[in-house]
């Protein structure tokens, strides 16, 4: 059995030292392990960012694609092969800005995948614009005198767009985030994990102990009961977003694969690509 | 006796135009004879003149004609429209309930057939259309049983009762007009067809069948016409394959989903029409880029923008060629026929996977939209040809030691075996960033050249794709070369038709079907046998024609016929063109 060092490989990573994404590249890892999944099981998609990069540095199967684009390839992916096991992962640009549109439509149509962003609330990689998780007046070089644009508040955008799985981590609890993905890859259907991850170099705002003064753990909380939509919805609104947990499950939800007419167990990809000549005619027919 | 003829029927968008043509042309079909549809509609849904063209021959034909035989009307606006098209002696089918009037100057024979009273009298308005199929056939003396089958399978879920009806009001129609005419009229008699079993369908349909043939199990696309019908038909059809189609929230997240459905071992497509095609771009690079087999069919329609959404144009060439940053290798293909739709799209599922590379299956409206008679499909011509895919066990597990897969190895032809995710010998990234053999990121300055080199040799040598020009070239030496793509290919053989027999002028051929790589060689041979080039295309700056000059050269042998008007072209206009062309020596 894989153990999370059979998920490591040889590439350093090129983020820089304190980046809140090399927690949730270990999460991932050990998440993977844990879930007695081999190498070749998982297929990891992600964006373009410093985020995006961490499906080269799994040994997995990994897609790096273009910029927002993550979430629709990932969903391609598993309907062609639903024995895999498929993680979309990126930034909060590439999942809130440029892919906001996917990823509410891959909210409501809940293929069995699970999407983790890296939240560093500023763009990374293009050196520190302002981003849609950026806090009113929060200073960029895209923004001088501060932000001017409302945050998107994702977990309770998930809420009401019939998220089945939400959930919140920050990289500097690798135990709790682990632990998230695990329940992100058990659960059937769409899962949405946001990771506080910060980044050490462009935003001086929202930092590890910036985090550790704000966020409220719902694993804490008595009586939190994930399966309760509204209380979910409160929880979040009461604490501006700033909890980490597991915020709500749906178990009932089908998954999307489920839910296609004539859709096999078998994976496509191993499916007969061929039509025998009887089934040719029978279509043919149709015209004439 | 004639050999062919042309029908029409016209009204406001919504009642029922559609089914009339349809009923009509289905039964001729059946009975033998080669048919060409075409339909004039605006983007309204309901209300708003339009029109199904159908043309009728005993031979096969691919083109609208210039003139009409018989007009159905169901409003004034329909002959006010459309009677300047018939011909001395034509004839006019209009419902009496709006007392038709000819309009001045057109001396076509008009009668006022009570085509909405009848359809009452039999038990419902709605069946007028039927009352109008009666009185058509009963003008050219088709037999009524001609239309029982076809009514039978229409009508049969609603139950006998409606069968029936719907054949009286047929029979009410024959009546009707044999009263008036005492039988057919001689001047619209058609010869016996063959009598052969064939097929009637749009370029969409056949598109559509093709893919399912070739394999393609996953259809990501977002509604647009005039590509729409390939999604719906694929809706209705997949599942019993135990494929499925996903309606995307847009055409980046339908062409995303195809690459990542195609990485995973899928053979899965998209269609989309102009505007889609723009915001496919960036991620036709990353196919490109990632060595990732996608096909993605453009159905084209008239640009800019939203342009004519419903009307004809071949405008799209250039951006079908160049669209997308960077270079990458592409393959764009072009049917001209249903037919080709057909076995097109199962070569373009091969060629992607044998080059690893986007294919573009080209088709504009009046190809995709327009009806047509196809001769019987061959299913032992579908075959499946997956490339340099590793699926065998053996081979993986000599590749055990090597870490990871080189997917991308360097080799002479530039094709790099690919593998599936999901194998356990075959570990290796994929992105579009430049990378290295296994697909790690690298900025190497010498592995990038490599690289690009290695993708763009995969389409250096030419690629596999069967007849990459359709010639029709009988002459050694031609007056006229005339060259064009995807639907103009009946208008122009009957351009060609009229132009050697009543000019008598040799006139050749050659219609492009492989768009890129383009053919130079073959079009330099046609080009260089010709005294002039005539590129017919259906836009306004001549994309095809330019295409011609940069890579064959000639330019002072090429003129360009454009036609921009949201309309197909007519035989005439090609001929008289090129008629105008031969003796001033230009348009
Ligand atoms: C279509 C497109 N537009 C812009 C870019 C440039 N770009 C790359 S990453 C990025 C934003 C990165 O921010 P985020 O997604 O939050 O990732 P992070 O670097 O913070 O992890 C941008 C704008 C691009 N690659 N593609
Ligand atoms: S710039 Fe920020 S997000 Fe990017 S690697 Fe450095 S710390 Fe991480
Ligand atoms: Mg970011």
């Amino acid at each position: 059995m894989a153990t999370f060092k059979d998920f490591r490989n040889k590439v350093k990573p090129n983020w820089c030292p304190g980046c809140g994404d090399f927690s949730v590249l270990a999460a991932m890892q050990r998440a993977f392990a844990n879930q007695g999944l081999e190498p070749e099981d998982v297929a990891i998609v992600s964006g373009i960012g410093c985020s995006g990069r961490i499906s080269g540095y799994v040994n997995a199967y990994g897609f790096h694609g273009v910029h927002g684009r993550a979430l629709p390839i990932a969903q391609g992916l598993k309907l062609a092969n639903r024995d895999l096991t498929v993680v979309a992962a990126g930034g909060d640009g590439d999942g809130f800005a440029i892919g906001m549109g996917h990823t509410i439509h891959a909210i409501r149509r809940n293929v069995d995948i699970t999407y983790i962003v890296m939240d560093n609330q500023v763009y990374g990689l293009t050196k520190g614009q302002t981003s849609p998780r950026s806090e009113m007046g929060f200073k960029t070089k895209s923004t001088p005198k501060g932000s001017i644009e409302a945050t998107i508040a994702p977990m309770e955008m998930a809420l009401t767009a019939g998220a089945g799985f939400v959930a919140q981590a920050v990289s500097s609890d690798l135990k709790q985030l682990t632990r998230l993905v695990e329940e992100g890859l058990k659960h059937k259907g769409f899962s949405l994990i946001n990771v506080y991850s910060p980044c050490v170099t462009y935003n001086k705002v929202n930092t590890y102990d910036w985090f550790k003064e704000h966020l409220v753990n719902l694993d804490d909380e008595e009586g939190y009961d994930p399966s309760n939509r509204m209380q979910a919805m409160q929880k979040l609104m009461e604490h501006n977003g700033l909890v980490t947990g597991l915020i709500y499950q749906n178990k009932e939800r089908k998954a999307y694969e489920e839910l296609i007419p004539g859709f096999d167990e078998k994976p496509l990809a191993k499916q007969d690509l061929k039509i025998n000549k009887e089934q040719f005619e029978e279509l043919v027919a149709e015209f004439a | 006796m004639i050999k062919q003829l042309s029908w029409k029927v016209g009204g406001q968008q919504g009642e029922g135009i559609d089914s009339t043509g349809e009923i009509f042309s289905i039964a001729l079909n059946r009975m033998g004879y080669y048919l060409y549809g075409y339909r004039h509609f605006s983007s309204r849904i309901k209300g708003g003149h339009s029109n199904t063209k159908i043309r009728i021959s005993v031979r096969p034909i691919r083109a609208v004609s210039d003139e009409l035989d018989v007009l159905v009307a169901f409003d004034q606006e329909t002959i006010d429209l459309n009677a300047h098209e018939l011909h001395e002696g034509g004839v006019i089918l209009a419902d009496a309930k709006f007392n038709p009037t000819l309009p001045e100057g057109v001396s076509a024979q008009l009668f006022a057939v009570p085509f909405t009273k009848i359809a009452q009298d039999v038990g419902l308005a709605q069946m007028k259309n039927m009352v109008a199929v009666g009185a058509s056939s009963a003008l050219l003396g088709l037999p009524l049983e001609a239309f029982q089958s076809v009514i039978e399978e229409k009508f049969s879920r609603k139950g006998q009762q409606v069968v029936d009806k719907n054949m009286q009001a047929i029979q009410r129609g024959v009546e009707y007009i044999t009263e008036q005419t005492g039988g057919p009229l001689n001047a619209l008699r058609l010869e016996k067809s063959d009598g052969k079993k064939r097929l009637y369908m749009i370029g969409n349909d056949a598109i559509a069948l093709g893919a399912l043939a070739a394999g393609a199990r996953i259809m990501a696309a977002y509604p647009i016409t005039p590509s729409s019908e390939i999604m719906e038909y694929l809706i209705k059809q997949l599942p019993k394959f135990g494929g499925t189609v996903v309606q995307t929230e847009d055409e980046i997240a339908a062409i995303s989903m195809v690459i990542g459905a195609n990485y995973g071992g899928v053979r899965a497509l998209t269609a989309s029409a102009g505007p889609g095609l723009s915001l496919m771009t960036e991620a036709i690079g990353l196919s490109g880029m990632t060595e990732t087999p996608a096909v993605i069919v453009n159905t084209q329609r008239g640009g800019p923008s939203t342009g004519l959404p419903t009307k004809q144009e071949q405008s799209d060439i250039n951006a079908m060629i160049y669209s997308t940053h960077g270079e990458i290798p592409k393959i764009v293909i072009a049917p001209s026929t249903a037919e080709e739709c057909f076995y097109d799209t199962i070569q373009a599922f091969n060629l992607a996977e044998k080059y690893q590379c986007p294919v573009i299956i080209l088709s504009d409206l009046a190809l995709s939209l327009g009806k047509q008679t196809v001769e019987p499909l061959d299913y032992d011509r579908i075959q499946i040809e997956r490339g340099n895919l590793v699926t065998d066990d053996q081979e993986l597990e000599e590749l055990e030691n090597s870490q990871l897969f080189k997917r991308y190895q360097f080799t002479d032809n530039g094709i790099s075996p690919r593998i599936l995710p999901g194998k356990k010998h075959g570990l290796h990234h994929v992105t579009g960033v430049e990378h290295d053999e296994t697909g790690r990121p690298s900025e190497n300055p010498l592995n990038r050249k490599k690289m690009m080199e290695k993708r763009l040799r995969k389409l250096e040598q030419g690629i596999d794709f069967k007849d990459p020009v359709h010639l029709d070239c009988k002459h050694e030496e031609a007056d006229l070369l005339i060259v064009g793509i995807n639907s103009t290919r009946g208008v122009i053989h009957e351009a060609m038709e009229r132009l050697e027999e009543k000019e008598g002028v040799k006139v050749n051929h050659a219609h492009v079907r492989q768009v890129l790589p383009f053919p130079t060689d073959i079009l330099r041979e046609q080009m260089a046998k010709a005294k002039k080039v005539v590129v017919v295309e259906n836009n306004a700056t001549g994309q095809l024609a330019n295409l011609l000059k940069l890579h064959v050269g000639m330019a002072d042998k090429i003129t360009h016929i454009g036609k921009y008007d949201g309309n197909p072209f007519l035989p005439s206009e090609i001929y008289n063109q090129c008629k105008e062309l031969l003796v001033h020596g230009h348009v």
